[in-house]
């Protein structure tokens, strides 16, 4: 059994007709509902239209909702990419095997001299970014980069191509503690259209790749979709739903959901649909009255001051100082990105704007030790408090 | 009127409030509000602790003269892990108390049972003090007391739900039969939940989200310590016979005095 047959038993279009059949009434009911109670057909009437209309009362309740859980704070990492190698045809990425732009795989001492970047950003959760080419980037060379990174990091985490069960137990018993995986959209028409070549083209494949990692005893798990491929309603009601049954099936799993939207890059790829920042808040809202417990991240793809406002929001986990190209901290600044960086702001000063608006920044929230790794910041004394 | 102290492993404690350091805005928010609980024990998550000292706005701010500290094993998921997380906390916050939770299950954090009655036996031995955070069960809090804890630290209602005592019958006969301190952890929202907890009698209450996200944090810490104080106090009191209506006649025994 997998999320395939929770999947197969929703139809795109007729899911798509019953959330934007919601009336006002629905919404008003949903937002009854005590922590922990919403239905996923509740989770419809709140990313409707016709909750637009309550987008105040929303972002209030997910405010109080994500400071009982989390509290005033916001956890901070940075992508480290690796690679641009990539095998498969994603007509919307800057990646895709067919751009013609400089390919690049960092080595050892450039692996490392990247790592000493982040840290020296202030960085203690780092998250492995590639492309996906599991020849030459696959375990055995992920494998490599997370025996240097755990040395400094107390976290790692990785947003790769789909592995096998196998891989993700060696990677973890290596220190991986999160996998990031998206569906890009559910829809399975859509996604052929956009993935015609390579192993991503395979839905499936990518489908079940959140239960083989909750199969493998992943510690964490991020699920999302691309935001512009298909109507962003329809594919948030199937993240939610996604959610909901993994966190049913795999429950000592943590989850967290992004909600990237695309931004402007090599290709001349434009969105079907826009999500609008009214819309995003929304959808935020609508997934922390989904679940207090669900960590939800956002990255530098929004803009500077989307990101001031929307944090108080539900967010839990900001991305800073981002480079999004193999070697973009110091080894090779000048290759192409990925996407376009909005919020350009140093981790310092992202840091600094949040204990202007009342929240503490978590650098560290995990500590090597406790999976029978040496520490990453090593204790040669008893703490002087 | 005073209280007689807490004695918890040959430690005094005048405080009967026990604090946590998550979840507050700001380190100096952090501190001004744990010194207005007038707490002399204060846990932290050791996994959120920058070892190198390098800042972490909790343990740059917590007044090592002023409180015992009790490190805490939040965020691990079996036996295994406390085990590490237990040995961490020694040797970096220099302590051998250690507040046990084991959770398993991210979306409720309830407490594994199992887990932690095997994490406690090994602790006890490697020489730590060790006070677990279990579920209101009897039985387990009497096996937890049989492997040498030094405390039990029972949940009054899911962590972070507010809800007060909601399982004050089991925390009752939990109470009754201890022979270890009982320290009534999570759910407790209001200081009328934490004087609720003196009055049936534990010996201490361990409250954290209730101040650190109130809108005034530091005033929610003197309602708190007020509240425990006046619920120890009542409790040892006594408390008048509780009956739900005037009993005005005795219809079944009227017949002995015919």
């Amino acid at each position: 059994m997998s999320f395939i047959d929770t999947l197969n038993r929703l139809d795109w279009q007729s899911t798509r007709a019953s959330i934007l059949d919601k009336r006002a009434s629905d919404v008003e009911r949903a937002l009854t509902r005590p922590v922990g109670h919403l239905s996923l057909d509740d989770f419809q009437a709140l990313i409707s239209p016709a909750a637009a209309d309550y987008l105040e009362p929303m972002a209030q309740m997910s405010h109080e909702r994500t400071v009982d859980r989390f509290g005033y704070t916001q956890q901070m990492y940075a992508p480290l990419y690796l690679s641009n190698l990539c095998s498969n045809i994603c007509t919307y990425c800057g990646f895709s095997a067919n751009n013609k732009i400089p390919r690049k795989i960092l080595n050892e001492s450039e692996i490392e001299k990247e790592l000493a970047a982040v840290k020296a950003l202030g960085m203690d959760q780092v998250l492995f970014v590639t492309g996906e080419a599991n020849l030459r980037v696959g375990v055995p060379y992920l494998k490599k980069a997370f025996d240097l990174a755990r040395r400094q990091f107390s976290s790692i985490s990785m947003e790769v191509q789909p592995l096998d069960q196998e891989g993700y137990e060696a990677l973890i018993d290596a220190g991986l503690s999160s996998v990031l995986v998206y569906q890009e959209t559910y829809n399975r028409e859509s996604y052929a259209k956009y993935h015609p070549k390579g192993m991503k083209s395979n839905f499936d494949y990518r489908l079940e790749t959140p239960d083989r990692l909750g199969r493998a005893g992943i510690k964490k798990i991020g699920l999302g979709a691309l935001s512009g491929l298909d109507d962003w309603r329809t594919d948030s009601f199937m993240v939610a739903t996604h959610l909901r049954y993994m966190e049913q099936t795999y429950w000592k799993t943590r989850y967290s959901l992004s909600f990237p939207r695309i931004r402007p890059h090599e290709g001349d790829f434009q969105p079907i649909s826009v999500m609008t920042d009214h819309d995003l808040v929304q959808l935020i809202c609508a997934y922390r009255i989904l679940s207090s417990e669900v960590e939800l991240s956002m990255s530098t793809r929004e803009h500077a001051s989307f990101r001031d406002h929307a944090y108080k929001l539900g967010i839990t986990t900001l991305s800073a100082g981002s480079k999004t190209n193999p070697g973009g901290y110091v080894v090779d600044p000048q290759t192409l990105e990925q996407f376009e960086i909005s919020d350009e702001r140093s981790p310092a000063e992202v840091a600094n704007m949040l204990r202007q608006g009342g929240y503490e920044v978590v650098w560290k929230d995990w500590d090597a030790t406790y999976d029978g790794f040496k520490s990453s910041n090593a204790v040669d004394r008893t703490l002087q408090i | 009127m005073k209280t007689e102290p807490l004695i918890i492993a040959g430690q005094t404690f005048e405080s009967r409030l026990f604090v946590g350091t998550g979840k507050y805005s700001s380190g100096q928010m952090m501190q001004d509000s744990i010194r207005a609980t007038g707490s002399q024990l204060v846990t932290m998550a050791m996994r959120r602790v920058q070892l190198d000292g390098s800042g972490d706005g909790i343990v740059e701010y917590l007044e090592r003269d002023k409180y015992n500290f009790l490190p805490n094993t939040s965020g691990v998921r079996d036996a295994k892990e406390a085990v590490f997380a237990a040995e961490l906390a020694r040797e970096a916050i220099g302590t051998n108390w250690l507040k046990l939770e084991i959770h398993p299950d991210p979306k409720y954090l309830m407490p594994d049972p199992i887990e932690t009655l095997k994490a406690a036996e090994i602790l006890v031995k490697a020489g730590f003090v060790v006070l677990p955070y279990v579920h209101a069960d009897p039985v387990l809090c009497k096996r937890l007391e049989d492997v040498g804890v030094a405390a039990v630290m029972p949940l009054a209602a899911p962590i972070g739900t507010n809800e007060g005592l909601a399982a004050r019958r089991f925390l009752e006969i939990i109470i009754a039969q201890s022979q270890v301190p009982v320290v009534i952890d999570a759910g407790l929202g209001l200081p009328s939940h934490a004087a609720d907890a003196m009055e049936i009698g534990a010996d201490a209450v361990l409250v954290n989200t209730a101040i650190a996200t109130a809108r005034d944090p530091i005033a929610m810490s003197a309602a708190f310590k007020m509240a425990v104080e006046s619920g120890r106090i009542a409790y040892q009191a006594g408390r008048g016979q509780q009956s739900v209506a005037a009993i005005a006649s005795s219809p079944m025994t009227a017949f002995l005095d015919a």
